[in-house]
């Protein structure tokens, strides 16, 4: 063997508000269209914010099998769509050794919180009774209380025997799921790992919980337009939901069964600010430490960099944080790279979005094409940097930086790079 | 590439374990060694109206002498308990973080089921009181990342975190995810976990495994490989572990190395698991195997071996065969003290390999616990009274339910190797 393994992304496949299915997903981010709207799934009124970017996803048109749907919870059958277009996509088939050598890490923040919460709610008669109902039978509760489930029903799908494993690290679940697989390509644990992340956090819970926060925006003057990243008047972010799965592989094997590399895993690196559960110190250093440090792995120097997709949240502090950290990482060539945050047409699926992050960034290498920031009117001083507001641009995307910060203090970077001819 | 250069070698240097044995590591390896069981009825609610009433729960625990009291209010008992596990296990180790680079530590635990009782009071709230809210701590007390999180910032570990979830496999995964760190060139690693699964709501859904004994009486209700086995008894608790570079460990004198994390490997196998599965237990065989080759270590090198033991026959039985698989002719001995606690899902492997560590520092086995009369096909080499012996190499087992299969390989720490 000679150096290091190499990683490629062989398929992509992701269920997206606004996008069910990769091409749908690209073509609705191009065209900058948001996907937030009024929640539809309950009533939202009597919660402080009332607007999420919901899928409009139907399982059975996306070839789940009625016993897949009823066996899984929502965010199980977001992957399990994603997965199958991804592995379509890679033209990978699962003989027994290649299923040997074959793992899956998926992440996710909130796992089946929806569905414990609507199961809770009958068993304990709505909150009456502390000592729930031990007979309320609803199929399949334990897989609902334990998220491991999410990578066991991939691996199921797939009939995979590598390591399966589920990454749960709040907000950078997706990411860290990706760089998790990542690790396990390069170390020789697995050749080909099912990788990505997925959550449907739209319930009554979750939109409480934020709201006992404020970290969610409370304007539902105007729905579409409410996810606002990095404008000057931003008021939190948008809840999402939705999922994505790529396909990591060996380059080798990649390369000699001539697949389609849509781009290389150059680099991940993820630190904890170690300072709150919450709230984020505004000069962006662990974020930095994390960028700088999966640049490093790829051997690129920041300027290098083509593509900056912006965890953006639209929360007052996170985006001030994170330009504070491209800066600090980028040096100047931070004020020359475009960067932008799709949460402002996907919303902010919490553990999911790293991973559609990820898909994006494949999508943007791919297509020459930079995603925009949708929503965005007003420069905020402290956010003062190239954000492609509204319209896409059409830009050679060599290099794509990606970046999550969630709950927890974790900070996350990734790196993705098109593969270097005879490299 | 520098970063990736396998020499780096993880190390465990310091142990904490909090579990129905009460909190710390003697009150532990007494109990251990004694076989005496610490499963009893449910007293943090009333249990009458679930099928299963038993459980290891820890008695007497006070949050308040583990963790400050800001952590305390805005954290599940999960967290309590994780947070008392890693303040022994780095005193253990007499690590002081705050003289270390904060880059240079990470926390990396398995995590099960979240914070339950915090999010079932939560829920309660919601739904059942006029106010329709939910407390300001909610968002982060429940998701699965709140003890890690929480611990790095305690702890001010800015490292490289993970939060790892492959039902009762976790904690061996935790345990190779830390050494797969050292070797990428972080000094130390809290690793392990641990599990608070006693709430009502919780309970109910854990039913819904179909793997929990229903039996009453303590004595006999988790008996794993026995002919009477009928299911595991739950338990709160775990252990955290600090993994620690080697020549980290040996530069700053640390005061004991309890043994090297020599080789793991992790399987899936969700299609031979479960009704329709064909019941093959290669996968889990392979797991065993592979963290073997990966250690360098052969069977017939194992002193001892702690299997997953969750106590379904049907699950033992494949769980002897894999073993049969994967050590041919050799029969290390076998011991579980599983059913002294409880299963402790995530926390259970942990808590396997902090034994697995106690056993080579004081080279002795502790007995296995809960099985008397070994099932047809679990005839193994089962530990039956405490037995010195040296322990230069062990095994730690586990399975996660819906088919997830982990391994890992644990060597006496040798100057010379």
């Amino acid at each position: 063997m000679n150096g290091p393994r190499r990683v490629a992304v062989t398929g992509v496949g992701v269920v997206a508000p606004g996008g069910v299915t990769r091409e749908a997903f690209w073509s609705s981010l191009t065209e900058g269209r948001t996907a937030t709207r009024r929640i539809t799934f309950f009533d939202p009124s009597p919660f402080r914010s009332r607007v999420a970017a919901e899928c409009d996803f139907d399982p059975s048109a996306a070839g789940l099998s009625p016993r897949q749907i009823r066996r899984s919870d929502r965010y199980i059958q977001f992957a399990l769509a994603a997965a199958a277009e991804a592995v379509t996509d890679s033209g990978i088939v699962f003989d027994e050794a290649t299923a040997d050598a074959t793992g899956v890490a998926m992440g996710t923040a909130v796992g089946a919180t929806t569905a414990l919460e609507t199961e809770y709610v009958v068993a304990s008669d709505a909150g009456r009774e502390w000592l729930v109902d031990p007979d309320h039978a609803a199929p399949f509760l334990y897989q609902a209380l334990v998220p491991s489930s999410l990578a066991a029903d991939v691996g199921v799908r797939f009939a995979t025997h590598g390591p399966a494993q589920v990454v749960s690290t709040g907000c950078t679940s997706g990411i860290d799921a990706i760089g998790y697989g990542y690790q396990l390509v390069m170390d020789g644990e697995a050749d080909v790992v099912l990788a990505g992340a997925s959550d449907s956090p739209i319930s009554p819970v979750t939109l409480a919980s934020f709201d006992a926060i404020k970290a969610t925006s409370p304007d539902d003057s105007d729905p579409a337009h409410a996810s606002r990243p990095f404008d000057r008047d931003r008021q939190g972010f948008i809840l999402g939901e939705g999922g994505a799965v790529l396909v990591l592989e060996e380059m080798g094997r990649a390369l000699r069964r001539g697949a389609h590399v849509y781009c290389e895993v150059a680099g991940f690196a993820t630190r904890g600010n170690a300072f709150h559960m919450t709230g984020l110190r505004p000069d962006g250093a662990e974020m930095a430490v994390a960028i700088s440090d999966a640049l490093d792995q790829g051997r690129l120097a920041p300027e290098r960099v083509s593509y900056i997709n912006a965890h953006g949240s639209g929360t007052k502090q996170n985006d001030r944080h994170e330009t504070a950290a491209f800066k600090r990482a980028l040096g100047e060539h931070a004020y020359q790279v475009p960067i932008s945050s799709i949460k402002s047409m996907v919303g902010h699926s919490l553990g999911a979005i790293g991973a559609i992050e990820m898909a994006a960034c494949a999508l943007a290498i791919e297509h020459g094409v930079v995603p925009p920031t949708a929503n965005w009117a007003n420069r905020d001083p402290e956010c003062d940097l190239d954000y492609t507001p509204n319209t896409a641009r059409e830009h050679r995307v060599d290099v794509a930086l990606s970046v999550g910060s969630g709950f927890g203090g974790f900070q996350s970077a990734m790196v993705f790079a098109r593969l270097r001819e005879a490299a | 590439m520098t970063r990736h250069v396998m020499t780096r070698r993880a190390v465990v240097t310091g142990i904490g374990i909090v579990a129905a044995s009460g909190v710390g590591v003697d009150t532990y390896w007494k109990t251990a060694l004694s076989g005496e069981g610490r499963i009893g009825r449910i007293t943090s609610f009333n249990p009458s109206r679930y099928a299963t009433t038993l459980a290891g729960e820890i008695d007497g625990f006070q949050a308040g002498e583990h963790l400050p009291s800001r952590f305390a209010v805005q954290t599940d008992r999960w967290t309590h308990l994780a947070f008392a596990a890693a303040g022994q296990a780095l005193a253990d180790a007499e690590i002081d973080p705050g003289a270390l680079d904060p880059y240079d530590m990470s926390v990396a635990l398995a995590s099960g089921s979240g914070g339950n009782v915090f999010g079932q009071r939560e829920l309660q709230h919601l739904w059942g009181s006029p106010s329709r809210t939910v407390g300001a701590y909610q968002s982060i007390a429940w998701f699965y990342a709140a003890t890690v999180g929480q611990l790095s910032i305690r702890h001010g570990m800015k490292g490289p975190s993970v939060v790892l979830v492959s039902e009762s496999a976790g904690g061996v995964d935790s345990l190779a995810h830390a050494a797969r760190l050292v070797r990428r060139g972080t000094a130390v690693v809290l690793a392990g976990g641990t599990e608070a699964p006693l709430s009502p709501y919780a309970l109910t859904c854990q039913q819904h495994s179909g793997a929990m004994t229903t039996r009453t009486d303590p004595e006999r209700a988790y008996c794993p490989f026995d002919v009477d086995a009928d299911g595991y008894v739950p338990g709160e608790g775990g252990a955290v572990l600090v993994v620690e570079d080697l020549d980290h460990a040996l530069a700053r004198g640390a005061p004991v190395i309890y043994g090297e994390i020599a080789g793991a490997a992790a399987t899936f196998d969700g299609r031979h698991r479960g009704p329709r599965g064909d019941g093959d237990v290669g996968q889990y065989a392979r797991a065993m195997t592979t963290a073997l080759e990966r250690a360098g270590v052969r069977p017939d090198d194992l002193d001892v071996v702690f299997p997953d033991a969750l106590g379904v026959p049907a699950g033992d039985r494949d769980e002897c065969a894999a073993m049969g698989r994967a050590f041919g002719s050799a029969s290390p001995a076998v011991t579980t003290q599983k059913p002294l606690v409880g299963r402790l899902y995530q926390g259970g492997a942990a808590l396997d390999v902090a034994t697995a560590l106690l056993a080579m520092r004081h080279d002795l086995l502790p007995p296995t616990a809960g099985t008397r009369d070994p099932a047809p096909g679990c005839e193994l080499n089962f530990v039956s009274e405490v037995t010195p012996t040296p322990v230069q190499a062990a095994m730690v087992n586990a399975r996660g339910l819906d088919g997830f299969n982990a391994s890992l390989v644990l060597r006496r720490y040798h100057e010379e190797n």
